[in-house]
């Protein structure tokens, strides 16, 4: 019974359905497995007992026929997403003993659909990183190598999906974050549009970027995922009011006719490691094999992309944690002195130092006398990478680029140079900042045996696209197993 | 002689500038971006509060649109331009009454522009000032410093309740004008609906920038003041610093550049805790929401639907109703007395008495509500009842007396005046035999009285009155006692003339 966490998407669905084994056994190994890669650190706060009530109440709804699309799937979610009387931390010390009395738009309707609640997935602090590495909740490992990061800051959803602790999970992408540790642990990730789903109850960083967004271990997986998580909320009010489509309708379809676009410019210039360069032509051959035409295309401002980003990432993050001031909820330094002293010491000693770095960085950039030269010419960049991306879509159907710019990289190097680190961002960010959609998807593994990650970039509210082409690099790639046997290294 | 010259600080040396920044809480059901109730006067501590209003982690605002069709009618109301498209913007700084470390207001693009309020200065002249702009914005919790010796509270009831911030061009030149200009606005804010304008529960708050300089000089350093609830305060508040500032002035000194707030013991103006002048609040467009649009065809339905403003009204009073200036400002003052009188004089079947009826509404009734010290209600007396009061009056069907009288059984009980008068039978009497029949029967009984009046003690033709209206138990209608006393009198003189002549 404890392998039942290996089983597929499919596999368990259909399982539960014939009643080869119940929910509550499903998500027994699911918690058997978490204890069994703890080492890992994917998980912030695991909620066995809520799990198994979940289970239970699936395995009452099977019994009744009414089971939803996602009933009695296990799930991990990112410690950004509110969940109602379940600590919620954003991985930092402000929010230690955070517990919302509400729970986030996307999580209730995940739960509706039928999912099992394992834990809360570590994450970069406020969703800051491409690494996982928070101070105050510890780094997460790579299963496929532990001395390696899983990528960040979904990180602990993509370590969990890798290491066989959780069917599906739940993310966060406002720079890259949901696709990046999904290329580096070898699972897919999904940028879907900007509003497709709902931002309340999320943890806030980067208002006009960020983008809860599914991870699953296959291609189809996510997009049923994304299913339960997309519609439009008017608690949101940059929710999109487009109906949501049947995500899935195009998998499998022909690939006759269709054209893939390589941006010239980043061919060119974005240094990619030669392992990422080969993986890239040979995405590009595959999809040739298929029926498809590949079309060189330019996106001339995407130079910009990466500081167009963090300028205006940066200022939105700076505003949006001024609330975490210590009057209202979370940490309050002790010994204060005056009114002062309690903001300096809250903040100073309940935010890392990624996120101090944020702050500041966005402080400057908002300042009198600065706003024009920085965060208004972002602004206007950011709508010149827009009107490229539209340029492009009139002539391909889909974009095609690595996710990354390497595999994972060692966790002893994550932290020496803080803005070389932005550099791991340099083929997602452009998605953000562009407001279009995108997936990674596993395509291959590095001489060291790490994954490596194939980016799909669709026109916004064009999802479907992404695993139509997704599903395809995925069927004609053999990728090794996930590592679900591989031991865990000890703390 | 030698020439004095008068050196005391006096107003006519120096010209008063004074620009007032109003905020006028908006009246609506809920709150400008969160769904709870926005009327939180009175209420519990932390009652009125949503998870938004406490700026609890991943919570996004929604406009309420209600909201802004209130600013966009005062808007409209003064004349001012609707921005079609506005921006909200966040305005950062920390205070713990703040919950999310900024406010939501509007920057760069309010969403109305370039208003006029017509005031009355000194000397009852017309003079117009300039309003720059009104535009939206959250109001701020409250912080209580005076419960507890080591701790301060924080009540959010009030955070995220929808202001409008109402700001002046610096037209206004003293201290009457500034009074006038803010109940004018009051009032109008009043008859539209948008506000409710009670500055001691905080609904209405100004605050003035006051400078002062020579006239033809540079402008002088401005000075805000803050804190004063009631239109009292913010008269004695400007007296106090125009004064203050003269009187630096004049002696050499330097006006600073600070914020005062207006202490009431006192009577002074002092400087708040010092604040950065120019605070840089990081002003961008709020990412959580989208501009703000509207159509012109929203701002027509807007501008078809507002009901009259209180100066058209005014004007309507004196030139339909003949009404005296005086009078109309009185009426116009609460919408609902206006409407009431209104109801009145359509009720009247000759409107001549219109007049008559703003006397008993404004004489009368007002006067009881003050003894009583209750408000106006519509209820109170009918519409309909007053007027035939008033009619019964003008017929003189009750004297003036008797009429007050009935009045005042009707205020009580809210029964309609025929009734009263047939009740109490208080019919003025104005049947000439009846009252003739009085009349002799007190110039028969004062018989001394009579002779003492006739050798020319006239002083006792008021006793006479007196003892008729007596006599009839106060029904006689006096002009008829009057007149007919006189005549019977004058038939008595003329009666012992002939006497004497012929005993003579």
């Amino acid at each position: 019974m404890t392998e039942l966490f290996k089983l597929s998407l499919d596999q368990a669905t259909t399982g539960l359905r014939n009643r080869d084994f119940s929910a509550r056994e499903l998500t027994q190994s699911y918690l058997d497995r978490m204890e069994a890669t703890r080492a890992h650190n994917a998980y912030i706060t695991a909620t066995p007992e809520r799990a198994l009530r979940d289970a239970d109440r699936s395995d009452e709804k099977i019994a009744q026929g009414m089971a939803g699309p996602l009933e009695g799937i296990p799930l991990a979610v990112k410690d950004a997403y509110c969940t109602k009387d379940i600590l919620t931390t954003a991985a930092s010390k402000i929010l230690h003993n955070f517990i919302p009395p509400y729970e986030s738009t996307v999580t209730e309707k995940v739960f509706e659909a039928g999912a099992v609640l394992l834990g809360k997935a570590n994450l970069d602090e406020f969703c800051m990183g491409s690494t996982t590495t928070p101070v105050h909740t510890g780094a997460t490992q790579n299963p496929w190598d532990t001395s390696c990061t899983a990528g960040g800051s979904s990180g602990g959803p993509a370590s969990a999906l890798a290491n066989g602790s959780a069917l599906l999970a739940l993310g966060t992408d406002t720079g890259g974050s949901v696709r990046q540790p999904a290329a580096f642990c070898g699972v897919v990730g999904v940028k879907p549009s900007y509003g497709r789903c709902s931002r309340w109850g999320v943890v806030a960083y980067a208002s006009s970027l960020d983008t809860p967004g599914p991870l699953a271990r296959r291609v189809k997986d996510s997009a049923l995922l994304l299913q339960a998580m997309a519609g439009y909320d008017p608690k949101d009010a940059t929710s999109l009011q487009e109906p949501v489509p049947d995500f899935t309708q195009g998998i499998g379809q022909s690939m006759a006719g269709k054209k893939i676009g390589i941006p010239k410019e980043w061919y060119d210039k974005a240094q990619l490691d030669p392992v990422m360069m080969d993986l890239w032509k040979r995405g590009q051959d595959l999809f040739q094999e298929a029926g498809a035409e590949i079309v060189y295309v330019s996106l001339p401002y995407s130079d910009y992309a990466l500081p167009c980003y963090y300028i205006l990432a940066c200022a939105e993050a700076a505003s949006n944690l001024q609330r975490y001031d210590g009057v209202k909820y979370g940490l309050r330094a002790e010994n204060i002195e005056s009114l002062e002293d309690m903001y300096f010491k809250t903040r100073g000693q309940g935010f890392g130092p990624e996120v101090k770095r944020r702050i500041l960085i966005g402080t400057y950039v908002l300042s009198h006398g600065y706003y024009e030269a920085y965060y208004g010419k972002a602004q206007r960049v950011r709508s010149m990478i827009q009107h490229d991306f539209r340029q492009v879509f009139q002539q391909v159907d889909v974009v095609l680029t690595p996710t990354t710019p390497t595999p994972a990289f060692p966790l002893g190097s994550a932290a020496k140079d803080p803005v070389a680190m932005y550099w791991n961002d340099v083929l997602t960010v452009p998605v953000n900042v562009g407001n279009v959609c995108a997936i990674s998807v596993p395509a291959g593994v590095s001489e060291g045996g790490l994954p490596l990650g194939l980016q799909l970039i669709a026109p916004p509210m064009r999802e479907d696209r992404l695993f139509q082409f997704g599903h395809l690099i995925e069927s004609s790639t053999t990728m090794p197993p996930l590592p679900f046997s591989l031991a865990a290294t000890p703390e | 002689m030698p020439m004095t010259i008068d050196v005391s600080p006096s107003c006519n040396a120096f010209e008063t500038v004074i620009g007032l920044e109003i905020h006028a809480q908006i009246v609506s059901e809920s709150k400008l971006f969160s769904g709870a109730p926005s009327q939180v006067f009175g209420r519990d501590p932390n009652s009125c509060v949503s998870f938004l209003d406490m700026a609890m982690p991943g919570m996004l605002p929604t406009l309420n649109q209600a909201c802004v069709d209130q600013a966009i009618r005062l808007g409209l109301a003064i004349s001012g331009t609707i921005g079609l498209v506005s921006i909200m913007d966040r305005k950062h700084y920390f205070y713990p009454d703040n919950p999310a470390g900024y406010q939501i207001s509007q920057y760069q693009s309010p969403v109305v522009q370039d208003g006029v309020l017509q005031i009355q200065g000194k000397d009852k002249a017309w003079k117009t000032v300039r309003i720059q702009r009104i535009h939206i914005e959250q109001d701020a919790g409250k912080s209580m410093h005076d419960q507890d010796p080591k701790k301060s509270y924080v009540d959010f009831n009030r955070a995220g309740v929808g202001l409008m911030e109402i700001v002046s061009h610096p037209d206004l030149s003293s201290p009457e004008e500034v009074i006038d200009y803010v109940k004018r606005l009051r009032c109008l804010m009043r008859y539209l609906g948008v506000c409710h304008g009670d500055m001691e529960k905080g609904q209405l708050r100004v605050d003035a920038n006051v400078s002062v300089r020579r006239p033809g000089g540079a402008l002088g350093t401005r000075v805000e003041l803050k804190n004063m609830n009631s239109l009292r305060f913010l008269q004695s508040a400007l007296y106090y610093e125009i004064d203050r500032q003269i009187g630096e002035i004049s002696q050499g000194g330097v006006i600073a550049q600070e914020t005062r707030s207006y202490d009431i013991a006192s009577g002074k103006t002092r400087p708040m805790r010092v604040k950065e002048i120019d605070y840089d609040y990081f002003y961008f467009p709020d990412p959580d929401l989208r501009p703000l649009v509207v159509t012109e065809a929203h701002v027509r339905t807007l501008a078809e639907a507002l009901p009259e403003t209180p100066w058209a009204k005014h004007k309507r009073f004196v030139q339909v109703y003949g009404l005296s200036e005086y009078d109309a400002d009185l009426l116009i003052e609460d919408m609902e007395v206006a409407g009431y009188f209104e109801q009145v004089v359509a009720s009247l079947s000759d409107p001549v008495w219109s007049k008559l009826a703003a006397n008993w509404i404004l004489g009368e009734y007002f006067a009881t509500l003050n003894r009583t010290h209750e408000s106006f209600s519509v209820t109170r007396i009918k519409a309909e009842h007053l007027a035939q009061l008033v009619a019964a009056v003008a017929d003189k069907k009750v004297s003036n007396l008797m009429a007050k009288e009935v009045f005042g059984v009707m205020f009580e009980t809210g029964q309609d005046p025929e009734g009263i008068i047939q009740q109490r039978g208080l019919s003025q009497v104005s049947d000439q035999e009846q009252v003739q029949a009085w009349i002799c029967s007190v110039l028969d009984r004062e018989g001394e009285n009579v002779a003492a009046y006739l050798s020319g003690k006239d002083k006792l033709f008021a006793f006479f009155v007196g003892q008729v209206m007596k006599e009839s138990k106060g029904k006689a209608n006096p002009q008829f006692i009057q007149e007919l006393l006189a005549e019977s009198l004058r038939g008595l003189k003329e009666k012992a003339e002939s006497v004497e002549k012929s005993l003579a």
